[in-house]
């Protein structure tokens, strides 16, 4: 279910995409991509959870986007979400630069997450393990980043450019849109300084990767297991960095084991 | 009519190879390929033309800032600037300009614009561009979501600290001064005038249009392609019901003359050919960081200069090609002048930034370029716009103000086999510093 969410007294307002109606909440915070509008995995964690998928401001329908210049921002804006939701906490599971986000969250307000779930998630950098410039990568290289098979149906599908006109100008006004907003958490480095604040997160944490994330690699897990009190790395086989995508049944099954035990 | 002998400063030498070894000139090309010998050949063979189109009578000398770049050697445009300003006397020194959203503070370009004006005793024309997507972004790591706005604070700060007369406090969203106090300040009043270097963003013809800055556009696909933008920038002037001076355009061309068209296509074909196949040889993915460009700019169809869309457009195209659509303005005095005329008048340009060494071109050729050029064609222009008043070009100190560089006397003298070069006698005597 769609809903528009208003925040701040209608100075954002957000595009929330609603998933199942018992069980505790799960926020969703989607990667640089955004939410796909097809995303299986939402549907499958709301049998057990009250998933709830809000588009941060500058990506779909959400606006406001200009009031969020950095992360500290955006996970304020996160906070403000929730309190207008009326949840004071939540399982808070981030994807890629919603990991990053979501990291930042349970960081900078630890009553806010019960528990964590951080998949393939942005936010460190080594410099023996460089991520690819993202930003840089033609739609052509893109798949063999984000995909542990690029010739998949899934990630054809994914990475399909329609053949008309308008719907091409369409799409590349969108992805402008979404990858600006996200060039404030990720350009041109996707740190941040989530290195001096992971250590305030208290919540239970779930590292989970494809480990065959060629974007970002596998070895940032133990990144985040060094910085976060109790964290744990889990790899998933068969699938790189869009994981909850490409491994939907291994993905929902690690996050629902994890949050129900 | 007004003409601004425009330089890049490329590198000559690129391997022929160069676009199929390599995937871009510009950001991540590999450092091997310079050669700083080679470099300063360059670098002196450059000034030399900048100072030879001086003494040919154009009327600015044009250079302008481009990081990590084979075809633009100056990720320092005023070092040239300084350079330039001892060994010349009449022509402006145009320097097309300083990204301003890349320094910090950004009154350090204050503080060089004036010190660049005081030098040359007012000869400045202070370029403000934002600068390419490949160069801000990418090179220096700005964030495309906020370039635009710190390029404006920037701007903001600029300008007061040119004309605020006392000391001031500046809490910016992106700098943070107690004091700001620019010395020197520059020696024209309240500020050397401002050109904004633009390609194509349409929010640019507001900034200029609101600000009275002339706008200036360095496409380098000519004047046919180029009219799109003038004429939206026109419009925009015209909405705004502002004169529509020639002078406030500015619009780059590469211009090529020989004694006749087919000596042209033989002397400059190749040059061409290295400079849009070499020098414009830019990856795809740098082209146009996500933000750089807004929204408004991508939906009003303005198409980018380098990247593969642009690659498209010049592919397999002939030097008939590259003249009839106007990348280049070549041939005969004859041709280039009537070719040239009606170009200016097209655009309704007042201030032509002429490039007459492109890609590969030897010293010998650029000065042939140059000379005829200042001869046979420029002369025949200068009326082009008699009736409009030029509020965009520097005003100088009179002549008799100004300071002149003490004449070099140098005396060689060969001791035990080594050749040592002396001054002859103490500059302060020939100097009438006061």
């Amino acid at each position: 279910m769609k809903t528009i969410q208003k925040v701040r007294g209608g100075k954002l307002a957000v595009e929330v995409h609603s998933f199942g109606n018992s069980g505790e909440p799960l926020l969703y915070l989607h990667g640089a991509g955004g939410l796909l509008g097809v995303d299986p995995f939402l549907d499958e964690l709301g049998k057990d959870f009250r998933v709830i998928a809000p588009h941060l401001p500058g990506f779909g329908e959400s606006t406001g986007g200009e009031l969020i210049d950095d992360v500290v921002d955006a996970a304020l804006f996160y906070h403000e979400l929730m309190d207008e939701l009326g949840i004071a906490s939540a399982h808070i599971v981030g994807h890629s630069m919603g990991g990053m986000l979501a990291a930042e969250v349970a960081a900078l307000d630890v009553s806010r997450a019960k528990k964590l779930v951080l998949v393939g998630a942005a936010g460190f950098w080594l410099d023996e393990n460089p991520i690819p410039d993202f930003f840089a990568l033609d739609l052509s290289e893109l798949g063999s980043y984000l995909f542990a098979d690029p010739k998949s149906p899934l990630a054809q599908m994914f990475l399909a450019i329609p053949e008309d006109m308008n719907q091409l100008a369409d799409m590349y006004v969108e992805r402008v849109k979404r990858l600006s907003m996200a060039s404030k958490f990720l350009w041109p480095i996707p740190d941040r300084g989530l290195k001096k604040r992971a250590y305030r997160i208290a919540a239970p944490t779930l590292v989970l990767w494809g480990a065959s994330d060629r974007l970002i690699p596998p070895v940032y897990a133990g990144e985040f297991t060094r910085h976060i009190k109790h964290a744990r790395a889990q790899m998933i086989e068969g699938a790189g960095h869009m994981l909850p995508y490409e491994q939907h049944d291994a993905f929902c099954t690690a996050v629902r084991t994890f949050l129900k035990s | 009519m007004k003409f601004t002998w425009f330089h890049l400063m490329p590198y000559r030498y690129l391997p022929d190879d160069f676009k199929d070894k390599y995937r871009s000139v510009w950001v991540d090309i590999p450092r091997d390929l310079y050669d700083p010998k080679v470099g300063h050949r360059l670098y002196n063979d450059y000034l030399d033309q900048l100072e030879f189109a001086d003494q040919m009578g154009f009327d600015g000398l044009g250079v302008n800032e481009h990081h990590q770049n084979a075809y633009g050697l100056m990720p320092s445009p005023n070092i040239m600037g300084a350079a330039m300003a001892r060994r010349t006397r009449n022509a402006n020194l145009v320097i097309l300009g300083n990204s301003i959203a890349l320094y910090n503070p950004p009154v350090r370009v204050a503080e060089e614009f004036a010190m660049l004006d005081v030098l040359s005793g007012g000869r400045l024309v202070a370029g403000f561009p934002v600068g390419t997507s490949m160069d801000t972004n990418f090179c220096y790591g700005e964030i495309p979501a906020t370039l635009r706005e710190k390029y404006s604070e920037a701007h903001d700060l600029i300008i007061k600290a040119w004309t605020e007369p006392d000391v001031f406090a500046f809490n910016g969203k992106y700098t943070k001064l107690r004091y700001v106090n620019l010395w020197p300040k520059p020696i024209q009043q309240p500020h050397p005038p401002i050109w904004i270097p633009g390609g194509g963003s349409v929010e640019t013809w507001d900034f200029c249009a609101d600000h009275a800055y002339q706008y200036s556009f360095l496409s380098y696909f000519g004047y046919i392609a180029g009219k799109k933008v003038a004429d939206g920038y026109w419009n925009v002037m015209a909405k705004k019901g502002k004169e529509l001076n020639p002078y406030s355009l500015g619009f780059a061309q590469v211009v090529a003359v020989a004694n006749t068209d087919e000596e042209a296509e033989r002397l400059y074909a190749p040059h061409m050919d290295y400079f849009y196949n070499r020098c414009l040889h830019v990856y795809n993915g740098f082209a146009d960081a996500p933000g750089y460009r807004t929204v408004s700019t991508i939906r009003a169809g303005v198409l980018a200069q380098v990247g593969k869309e642009a690659a498209l457009r010049r592919e397999g195209m002939t030097w008939k090609d590259f003249v009839d659509q106007g990348y280049v303005i070549a041939g005969s005095p004859k041709t280039v002048r009537e070719r040239l005329t009606h170009a200016m008048k097209s655009l309704n340009c007042g201030h032509l930034m002429i490039l007459q060494q492109i890609g590969s071109m030897p010293p010998e050729l650029v000065r042939l370029n140059t000379e005829l050029f200042a001869r046979e064609v420029m002369p025949h222009m200068r009326g082009l716009w008699t009736g409009f008043e030029d509020k965009w070009s520097p005003k100088p100190l009179p002549e008799p103000e100004r300071a002149m560089p003490a004449p070099l006397n140098f005396r060689r003298t060969e001791a035990n086999g080594k050749t040592v070069t002396t001054a002859a006698a103490p500059a302060h005597e020939s100097r009438s510093a006061k």
